[in-house]
């Protein structure tokens, strides 16, 4: 019980610190944004990775939706930052009028 | 060993923090998502050596190298127009995993009677498990009918089953709760009849579809923050389940996030998010009622080169992009004609409004995309002001954040949103493919100004005439 009163104390101060850094993005960045946390949500991956594997001698269903769940974790996570990667690497400030290479 | 295990958890999710704090500014947002990716890796690390003594590898990394395969090509390839569905699907299969999770440790712990994860009462980890197995599910099958209709496999438009979709869905909603009770009370003796869990995700996955199938097109960038929020929660709420803290901080934040996102969307419409959710508003602009002309007032039509003429001798012209935009894929053109106007002298400035195109910030990536370099783009509060000052404003696939009738007109269903005051501009070029009327089938009487022309015809091809008229003057 004592692990998850802790665990709930870490749940409200993340919520905090979540309200603190997210409220000074500027709307420009709101689509990386939003695709980055969706990358960071692919943590639930971990969970399914978890499940399955602290499960002795896991029945067939188990692995059947574990696989799936690990599957669908990875899809989240990997793609989530690839694109958030691409989308930011397009956001330049102006470099006087013209283009100067280099700048990401 | 499991204090290992725990540091890298910390070490990660501080991680995670330092990274998002990064997208504060362009300069910096790079570095900051692969700082959260780094952080992800080690959080990854930590779970394998966690589970280091597991007989299920071969599926464990046939599973990840399947996702991997499934989830890097579309990142890489889709169109920045096409953003927004990509973000909702991988949204979708994030809380698909949150359910998949509670199924699975419903069926590896006996019906949760055999939750041993912590000593002492089992109670509020089955809680938490059943929380995360409604909103995963609700998240997985919403987000999933946001994607296609995004992808317009479904139709824009609300669709719906009239009045009785309140009712409905609050039924579905307290019929997974129901059955999500039966769960946690059977738990604590005999074990639950799986059918009750089955009976859960499916309700809420039904309650998913019918929430998102009424809300039209415009409304979608409310809905898709709205579903990363549930998405990010479900995540903390298995976190909680599972005792993994780095499941909790990372859900709690992403939680955090949307809700702030779900927030300052739902201000910029002026609308609640509960009137939003309850949907039937937004129509997309797919049913459009022609009405070139409107009682007395009729709409002037000009042609590339009459709109030529006035962009090349105006000090200042500022682009309002909308969905039209995005959907003509004309971002490229655009820049191509700031850049034949910036040549001239003109000042050249682009005015986003926050509901703009599909979802939070779309028109700023689509324009980051054709080079439009990030000071030239204005948020509504800092253009408002300069629009009397403009000589020539181009409106380019939008309609109702321009529409006047939210500041002048009491009676119109928008009065009080918060609008791009376009119309104070001394000329003012519409851009559009014919006389339809917005998501709520609103009129605009922007279209009909003094001030007013209108540009009819594919955006991408009207900007790309009126750049080769400004290199023939």
């Amino acid at each position: 019980m004592d692990s998850f009163l802790a665990n709930i104390a870490i749940l409200v101060l993340s919520g905090f610190i979540g309200f603190a850094v997210i409220s000074k993005v500027p709307n420009t960045l709101h689509t990386p944004l939003m695709s980055g946390t969706n990358a960071i949500h692919g943590i639930v991956v971990l969970g399914a990775l978890t499940v399955l594997g602290t499960a002795d001698n896991p029945s067939i269903p188990l692995q059947i939706i574990s696989f799936v769940a690990i599957v669908f974790g990875t899809v989240n996570v990997i793609g989530g930052f690839v694109v958030t990667d691409r989308m930011l690497a397009m956001f330049k400030t102006r470099p006087a009028s013209s283009k100067i290479e280099g700048i990401n | 060993m499991d204090i290992l295990v725990y540091a890298l958890y910390i070490v990660a999710f501080a991680m995670f923090i330092i990274g998002l704090s990064g997208l504060t500014a362009p300069r910096s947002a790079v570095r900051g998502n692969k700082i959260a990716a780094a952080g992800m890796a080690i959080a990854f690390v930590a779970t394998l050596i966690h589970i280091r003594e597991t007989s299920s590898w071969l599926i464990i990394i046939a599973a990840l190298v399947v996702g991997v395969i499934i989830g890097i090509p579309p990142a890489r390839k889709v169109k920045m127009t096409a953003v927004p569905q990509l973000v909702a699907l991988f949204n979708g299969v994030g809380g698909g995993t949150v359910a998949l999770i509670a199924w699975g440790e419903f069926i590896e712990s006996d019906g949760f009677t055999g939750l041993r994860v912590a000593s002492g009462p089992v109670l509020p980890l089955v809680i938490a498990s059943l929380f995360a197995a409604i909103i995963g599910s609700l998240s997985f099958w919403g987000s999933i009918v946001a994607f296609m209709k995004l992808q317009q496999i479904l139709p824009g438009r609300p669709l719906s089953v009239g009045r009785l979709q309140q009712p409905l869905n609050a039924i579905l909603f307290l019929g997974s709760v129901g059955a999500a009770a039966i769960v946690g009370i059977d738990s604590a003796s005999t074990g639950a009849d799986p059918v009750w869990f089955g009976t859960i995700l499916v309700l809420a996955g039904i309650l998913g579809v019918m929430t998102v199938l009424p809300i039209g097109g415009a409304d979608m960038p409310v809905v898709i923050s709205l579903l990363n929020a549930l998405t990010g929660l479900s995540a903390a709420a298995a976190g909680l389940a599972l005792n993994n803290i780095a499941m909790i901080v990372a859900g709690m934040i992403v939680g955090a996030s949307g809700t702030i996102l779900t927030n300052l969307m739902a201000k910029a419409m002026n609308r609640s998010i509960l009137s939003i959710v309850a949907g039937g508003f937004g129509g997309g602009g797919a049913t459009g009622v022609d009405s070139t002309n409107n009682g007395d007032q009729v709409a002037k039509s000009t042609s590339a080169a009459d709109a030529a003429i006035k962009l090349a001798y105006a000090n200042q012209v500022i682009v309002v992009p909308g969905y039209g935009l995005a959907v003509a894929q004309a971002q490229h053109a655009v820049k191509d004609m700031a850049k034949v106007l910036e040549a001239r002298g003109v000042e050249v400035k682009y005015a986003i409004h926050p509901v703009a195109g599909r979802m939070p910030g779309h028109m700023n990536v689509l324009l980051a995309e054709a080079d439009v370099s990030y000071d030239a783009m204005k948020e509504t509060d800092d253009i408002n002001g300069e629009f009397a000052r403009t000589d020539v404003t181009i409106v380019i696939g939008a309609n109702d954040v321009t529409n006047p009738a939210a500041r002048t007109d009491p009676n119109s269903p928008i009065f009080g949103m918060p609008v791009l005051n376009v119309d104070q501009s001394r000329a003012v070029i519409v851009l559009k493919r014919s006389m339809s009327s917005g998501f709520a089938g609103i009129e605009n009487p922007l279209f009909f100004g003094v001030n007013t022309t209108m540009l009819f015809g594919d955006a991408k091809k009207s900007v790309a005439q009126v750049t080769e008229e400004l290199k023939a003057l």
